[in-house]
């Protein structure tokens, strides 16, 4: 078999399967009451901590590549992006469902009209008004447009060099992940410190790049004048 | 002030069946595999029975009906593998799986500072004068998340009035056991340690206010704060000191161990009050354990009608 149609019928799908583990671990353990006295809160912990978990693996990708030369390693990177996007999704659903929706009053029963109305302000205030949700909403919703166009069609329509540019909003979803992390625990700030280390050093690893690499232009343009 | 009544018991408050079945796993190792069937997997045993002792305490009496709730307690698995108690680590079942090798035999409580009668007791010397009697108290975490506890303590009133207190005396600082090589937290520096927390003289003696050495009729697992915890039903769970040793009375505010840690965060009074919320979260609403929907939350935890005057005139948005 190549390497190419290794990849994609033997180390992808391997991939996938990996990546749906902890949502397969989850779902089992739901419906079993594995998840402790207060499922929801433990689900909702879990989903974030694997968002930010596949966030950094997928910011890890280009470094890694680039220092240990597995070009291979980019067929990887959409598939860890999209897994990102699917625990971040998965957080925000339930987080809708187990704190907001939840937390409504019902004036009119459950299956009244007015429970949506209430339930969009509920978000929206929330949104407005804790900032760790804030920063974590915006995190998420960094990650819409990056899935949307994360397919070959939409690469060709944007020209790889606008892509790119879009995509680095990637960043922007690490940095709030962490800042939403950091600022929801109480006291123990070890895990989040964790991911803080790991996307500051992700993070400035490319600058350091952008930087020689612009060094090196500046040079070729002074050698050529 | 807004002084709700307490209120009565509510079918919601009734532990839904998947809790019940939940209880019944964990007291009976044998429904395990049937529980685990009829819920569609297998559940390893490993579960089913607790590693700490339980020991029934013997002539616990029933409290009047003005100090206990008719709500129905939360499963005894739920109260006790669902803790805060960042001396044995900060994750909710860290307590229960870290606080066994805590040893509670022998146990020293210094009672001193602004009183009459300062001593070291032994625990059972301690305890032995008083009647115990089973305290079913709401229980509401500054999480926003809730429990019902059958409490089996003794007012901390009884202990202040044979240490008597002086006359200069206007405040208890209870202190926790400083002990990293038995409490793994300790070696951390996620707050300052010896845990401790205070209340005011009159807080102290509110007939409400208990000295806890049991739950559920049983000495205390370790996680819960054994041998010997405060509990204050009208304020936040972190204001029950767990795990006591010190027990002092002094004329200066004490600074509690949370108020240390973000003081615009967690006051010294940290009464529940639902239109007060914590700067990150909202305290209107809160989750009992067991429960999907969120229920409202009661001024004072619904102890309004008994504690409420303890605080007239006091600005309760600022001393939150």
């Amino acid at each position: 078999m190549s390497r190419d149609r290794l990849i994609r019928w033997v180390a992808k799908p391997i991939v996938w399967g990996v990546a749906l583990l902890p949502a397969a671990f989850m779902a089992w353990a739901a419906l079993n009451g594995r998840l402790g006295a207060d499922p929801l809160k433990e689900i909702t912990h879990e989903t974030g901590d694997w968002t930010l978990r596949f966030i950094v693996i997928t910011i890890a990708i280009s470094p890694v590549r680039r220092l240990s030369g597995w070009n291979s390693l980019i067929k990887f990177r959409r598939l860890c992006g999209l897994f990102a996007f699917f625990y971040g999704t998965l957080h925000f659903l339930i987080y809708v469902i187990a704190d907001r929706f939840a937390g409504l009053e019902f004036r009119d029963g459950i299956w009244a009209l007015s429970t949506a109305r209430e339930l969009a302000r509920s978000i929206w205030d929330d949104i407005y008004k804790r900032p760790y949700i804030t920063v974590g909403f915006t995190g998420f919703a960094a990650m819409i447009p990056l899935a949307v166009t994360s397919t070959a069609e939409w690469i060709r329509r944007l020209g790889g060099r606008n892509w790119n540019r879009l995509h680095r909003l990637v960043y922007l979803t690490a940095v709030a992940g962490v800042v939403h992390y950091w600022w929801l625990v109480k006291a123990d700030i070890r895990h989040p410190a964790v991911y803080a280390a790991l996307v500051a050093l992700l993070l400035g690893f490319r600058l350091v790049q952008s930087v020689k690499r612009a060094r090196v232009q500046r040079q070729l343009l002074q050698a050529r004048a | 002030m807004l002084v709700k009544k307490a209120p009565d018991i509510r079918s919601s408050e009734i532990t839904d069946k998947r809790l019940y079945l939940r209880r019944r796993e964990f007291i009976q190792g044998a429904a395990v595999a049937a529980v685990g069937a009829a819920a569609g997997g297998l559940v390893p045993a490993a579960e089913a029975a607790p590693s700490w002792p339980r020991v029934k305490i013997p002539n616990v009496q029933q409290a009047q009906p003005a100090f206990t709730t008719t709500e129905k307690p939360n499963s005894y698995q739920d109260i006790t593998t669902y803790n805060n108690f960042y001396e044995f680590g900060t994750e909710k079942e860290d307590p229960s799986n870290n606080a066994g090798p805590l040893k509670t035999k022998p146990w020293t409580v210094k009672v001193d500072g602004l009183v009459n009668k300062p001593a070291d007791y032994q625990l059972e010397d301690l305890i032995k004068p008083y009647a115990l009697e089973e305290r079913v108290y709401r229980h509401r975490c500054v999480e926003a998340w809730s429990l019902v506890i059958p409490w089996v303590g003794f007012p901390l009133a009884s202990l202040l009035k044979t240490a008597d207190p002086k006359s200069t005396a206007k405040f208890v600082e209870l202190t926790t056991l400083y002990n990293p090589q038995q409490m793994p937290g300790q070696r951390t520096s996620v707050l300052r340690w010896p845990y401790v927390e205070g209340l005011r003289l009159d807080e102290a003696m509110h007939p409400l206010t208990i000295l806890a050495v049991g739950l559920y009729g049983e000495y205390l697992p370790n996680q819960d704060g054994a041998p010997l915890r405060l509990v204050v039903p009208w304020k936040y769970g972190f204001k029950g000191a767990k795990s006591i040793v010190r027990i002092r009375l002094t004329d200066r505010q004490p600074l509690n161990t949370w108020q240390l840690s973000a003081p615009s965060e967690y006051g010294f009074y940290s009464n529940v009050n639902p239109s007060v919320d914590h700067p990150r979260w909202s305290q209107a609403r809160e989750r009992r354990i067991g429960e999907f929907f969120k229920r409202p939350t009661l001024m004072f935890n619904g102890y309004g009608d008994q504690v409420a005057s303890l605080y007239t005139g006091l600005d309760l948005k600022k001393n939150y």
